[in-house]
C-alpha cells in the first residue's frame, strides 16, 4: 500500500506542476493585456509602461511564471485590483457553500439513485426497471440549467414552497440555510443519480448472479438481507471510480446552479471575475479549483485501492 | 486478453444486422427531429420568417398569433424566428466542435494505440492534464480571456473534446492493431501510411462516430450553459441557453418563454443522446449492459 501511494504522489507532482503552467499560461498568453484591463479606457502608454514595471509584466514570461509558482507556494495567490481583497480570502469565505452544496446534492443523488439501482436490478428486466432505466437515460440529457428552471418554476413560482434565490449561512440558521440549499441540492442531485443508478444497476446484476448469492438464497435468508448486505458492498467498486469522474461534472453543475440561484459561493466567484474581468481572482480560482479537483481524483483512487486489493497490485 | 478482445470484437461484426431489426420507434423518432431541426436552420433565411432580432416594445410576450406563431420574447422579438436561428447557433458549435476533436484526438488516439511506447505515453500524459481541470471551468477560463464570439467559443469546446476522442481512438486502435488482417498487411510490407488510412481507419471510424454523436450531446449542453450565463455567444444573437437565460427573468408571466427553448434543447440533446447510444451499443457490445 504504501508503495502504491507513494507511485500515485510520483504521478500527481507533474500533473500539479502542469495544472499551475497551463492556468498560468491561459492567463499570460492569451490576449489580453491586465495593464490595459485594470487602467481601462482612460489609459495612457505611460501608465500602462508603469503598472508593467509594477507588475513585473515587462519581465520575460518564464521568469514571470516562476516568481508567481513561488508565490503561489507560499499562499500568495494574489489581491483583486477590484475589492483589495486575496484570493485566499475570498476562496475561504466562499468555499463552505460550495462544499456544503456539492455534499448535499451527493447525498441527495446517493438517496434516489441507490435505491432505484438496488430494485431495478432485484426485478431486471421487469417493468419497473425498464421504466427507470428510461427515465435515467432522459435524465441524462436535461442540462442542469434547465433542471433549475423547472424547479425554480414549480417549486418557487407555482407553489411558492421555497424560496427561488437568497442564502443565510448555516452557523446564523441552519433551517433557513437548508431551506435556501434545498432547490439548488436538488438541481445537482437529479443531474447526477442516474449515473450512479445506471452503474450500481449493471454491477449489482453481475453480483446477483454470483454463487454465493444463490447460497444466501438457498439458505433462505430474506430478499432484502441478500441485497443490502451481500450483494450491495462488493456492487459498489465502480461507483467509488466515478465518483471520481462525476466530480468534474459537480463542480461545473456547482457553477451553474450557484448562479442561477444566487449562492455566494466558488462559483459565482468564478462567475464575478469573468465578468468584472478580475484577472487575478480568475487566475487563482482556476487554480485552486484545478488542483483540487487533481487532488480529489487523487483521493478517490487511493480509496479505491483501499478497497479494492487488485488495483494495489497493478493489475485490475 | 487477447483471445477475450479478438471474440468480443468479431461478435460486433455479427451483430449489426441482428440488432438493425430492432431499432425501434424512438430511435427513428430521433432522426426525424435530428433532420427536422438540421433542416429549418439550414433553411432559416429562406423561410418566410420575421426577423430574429427586429424588436417591437409595444408587442412585449405577445401571446400565440398569426403574425407571431409563438408569440414574441420580452422585447417583443418574434420567438419562433428566434428558436430557429437559435438551432443555428446550437448546431453550428455543437457539430464543429466534435469535428475538432474527432479529428485532432482520433489522429492523436490511433497514432498513440499503433506506434505505442513514448509517443503513446507523452499523449496520454499531455491529455491528463487538459483533463485535470473541471471541463466547463476551463471553458469558462478560456473564453474570458479569448473574448466571446462563436468562432472562440467553438476552439475551445473542441480543444476540451481531443482527449475524451483520443481515449475512444486508442482504445479502438490498440485492440484492432493485434487483428490478423493488420498482422498481415504488416507481413505483405504495407507502410504504416496504408495500414493506418486503409487498415485502421475505416475500423476506428465507427465506434468514433457513435461517440461523435455523444460528443454532439454534450457540446449542445456546454453551449447553452455558457450562453445560459451570459459567456456563451454575444447577445444580438439568439441561442437556446441564451434564449432560456432571458426567460428565466420572466418565469413567474411568461414561463413558456423558457419552456419553448428549454423543450427544444432537450429533445435535440435527447435525439443525439439516442442514436449515439444506440449505435454504440452496435459497435461495442462490451458497454452494452449499461
Amino acid at each position: 500500500m504504501a508503495f502504491f501511494v507513494a507511485r500515485r504522489l510520483l504521478y500527481l507532482l507533474p500533473v500539479l506542476i502542469a495544472v499551475s503552467l497551463l492556468t498560468f499560461s491561459i492567463a499570460s498568453l492569451l490576449p489580453g493585456d491586465l495593464a490595459y484591463t485594470i487602467l481601462g479606457d482612460q489609459a495612457t502608454p505611460e501608465n500602462v509602461a508603469a503598472l508593467r514595471r509594477d507588475m513585473g509584466l515587462d519581465q520575460p514570461i518564464w521568469w514571470r511564471y516562476i516568481s508567481w509558482l513561488g508565490n503561489v507556494l507560499q499562499g500568495d495567490f494574489g489581491r483583486s485590483f477590484r475589492t483589495g481583497q486575496t484570493v485566499l480570502q475570498a476562496v475561504a469565505e466562499r468555499l463552505p457553500v460550495s462544499i456544503e452544496l456539492m455534499l448535499l446534492a451527493q447525498f441527495g443523488a446517493l438517496a434516489i439513485g441507490v435505491p432505484l439501482a438496488i430494485v431495478c436490478a432485484a426485478r431486471s428486466g421487469g417493468p419497473f426497471d425498464r421504466f427507470m432505466t428510461g427515465t435515467a437515460f432522459g435524465m441524462l440529457s436535461v442540462p442542469t440549467f434547465l433542471s433549475a428552471i423547472l424547479l425554480i418554476y414549480f417549486f418557487a413560482v407555482e407553489l411558492r414552497w421555497l424560496p427561488a434565490t437568497g442564502y443565510v449561512p448555516f452557523a446564523e440558521d441552519p433551517a433557513a440555510n437548508l431551506r435556501f440549499m434545498v432547490l439548488p441540492a436538488l438541481t445537482l442531485a437529479l443531474a447526477e443519480w442516474p449515473g450512479i443508478m445506471r452503474v450500481l444497476r449493471s454491477d449489482m446484476i453481475a453480483t446477483l448472479q454470483e454463487d454465493y448469492i444463490a447460497l444466501a438464497k438457498a439458505k433462505g435468508l430474506k430478499a432484502s438481507r441478500i441485497l443490502f448486505v451481500h450483494a450491495l458492498k462488493p456492487s459498489s467498486l465502480t461507483l467509488v471510480t466515478i465518483t471520481g469522474i462525476n466530480i468534474g461534472r459537480l463542480i461545473g453543475g456547482a457553477v451553474i446552479v450557484e448562479t442561477v440561484f444566487a449562492l455566494p459561493g466558488i462559483g459565482r466567484l468564478l462567475i464575478g471575475a469573468i465578468l468584472t474581468r478580475d484577472l487575478i481572482i480568475l487566475q487563482g480560482v482556476v487554480l485552486l479549483v484545478g488542483a483540487g479537483f487533481v487532488i480529489m481524483n487523487f483521493i478517490v483512487d487511493l480509496l479505491y485501492a483501499v478497497l479494492d486489493p487488485r488495483i494495489r497490485h497493478g493489475h485490475a | 486478453m487477447a483471445t477475450l478482445e479478438l471474440e468480443v470484437a468479431e461478435e460486433a461484426v455479427s451483430q449489426p444486422a441482428r440488432k438493425g431489426r430492432r431499432l425501434g420507434m424512438l430511435f427513428w423518432a430521433a432522426i426525424g427531429w435530428m433532420t427536422f431541426v438540421f433542416a429549418v436552420a439550414v433553411f432559416a433565411t429562406v423561410l418566410p420568417l420575421p426577423s430574429p432580432t427586429d424588436m417591437d416594445l409595444l408587442e412585449k410576450r405577445a401571446p400565440f398569433s398569426a403574425a407571431h406563431w409563438l408569440g414574441t420574447d420580452g422585447l417583443g422579438r418574434d420567438e419562433l424566428s428566434r428558436l430557429i436561428y437559435g438551432a443555428r447557433i446550437s448546431l453550428v458549435v455543437g457539430l464543429c466542435a466534435p469535428v475538432i476533436g474527432l479529428t485532432v484526438g482520433g489522429a492523436l488516439g490511433m497514432l498513440a494505440g499503433y506506434f505505442r511506447g513514448r509517443f503513446e505515453s507523452t499523449v496520454v500524459g499531455s491529455m491528463d492534464v487538459l483533463l485535470a481541470f473541471p471541463p466547463l471551468v476551463l471553458a469558462l477560463a478560456v473564453t474570458a480571456y479569448l473574448g466571446q464570439s462563436i468562432f472562440n467559443l467553438t476552439c475551445i469546446l473542441g480543444v476540451l473534446g481531443i482527449p475524451a476522442f483520443m481515449r475512444v481512438a486508442r482504445a479502438a486502435t490498440l485492440t484492432l492493431a493485434r487483428r490478423e488482417f493488420v498482422i498481415a498487411a504488416q507481413a505483405l510490407g504495407a507502410t504504416h501510411t496504408r495500414i493506418l488510412l486503409r487498415e485502421l481507419l475505416p475500423n476506428v471510424m465507427l465506434p468514433l462516430f457513435a461517440f461523435f454523436l455523444l460528443a454532439v450531446a454534450v457540446t449542445i449542453v456546454v453551449e447553452g450553459s455558457l450562453s445560459f450565463l451570459g459567456l456563451g455567444v454575444p447577445p444580438p444573437i439568439s441561442s437556446w441557453g441564451s434564449m432560456i437565460g432571458e426567460g428565466r427573468e420572466s418565469l413567474d408571466v411568461a414561463p413558456r418563454l423558457a419552456f419553448m427553448p428549454a423543450a427544444a434543447m432537450f429533445l435535440t440533446v435527447l435525439s443525439f443522446n439516442l442514436v449515439g447510444d444506440t449505435l454504440r451499443a452496435l459497435t461495442d457490445p462490451r458497454q452494452g449492459a449499461l
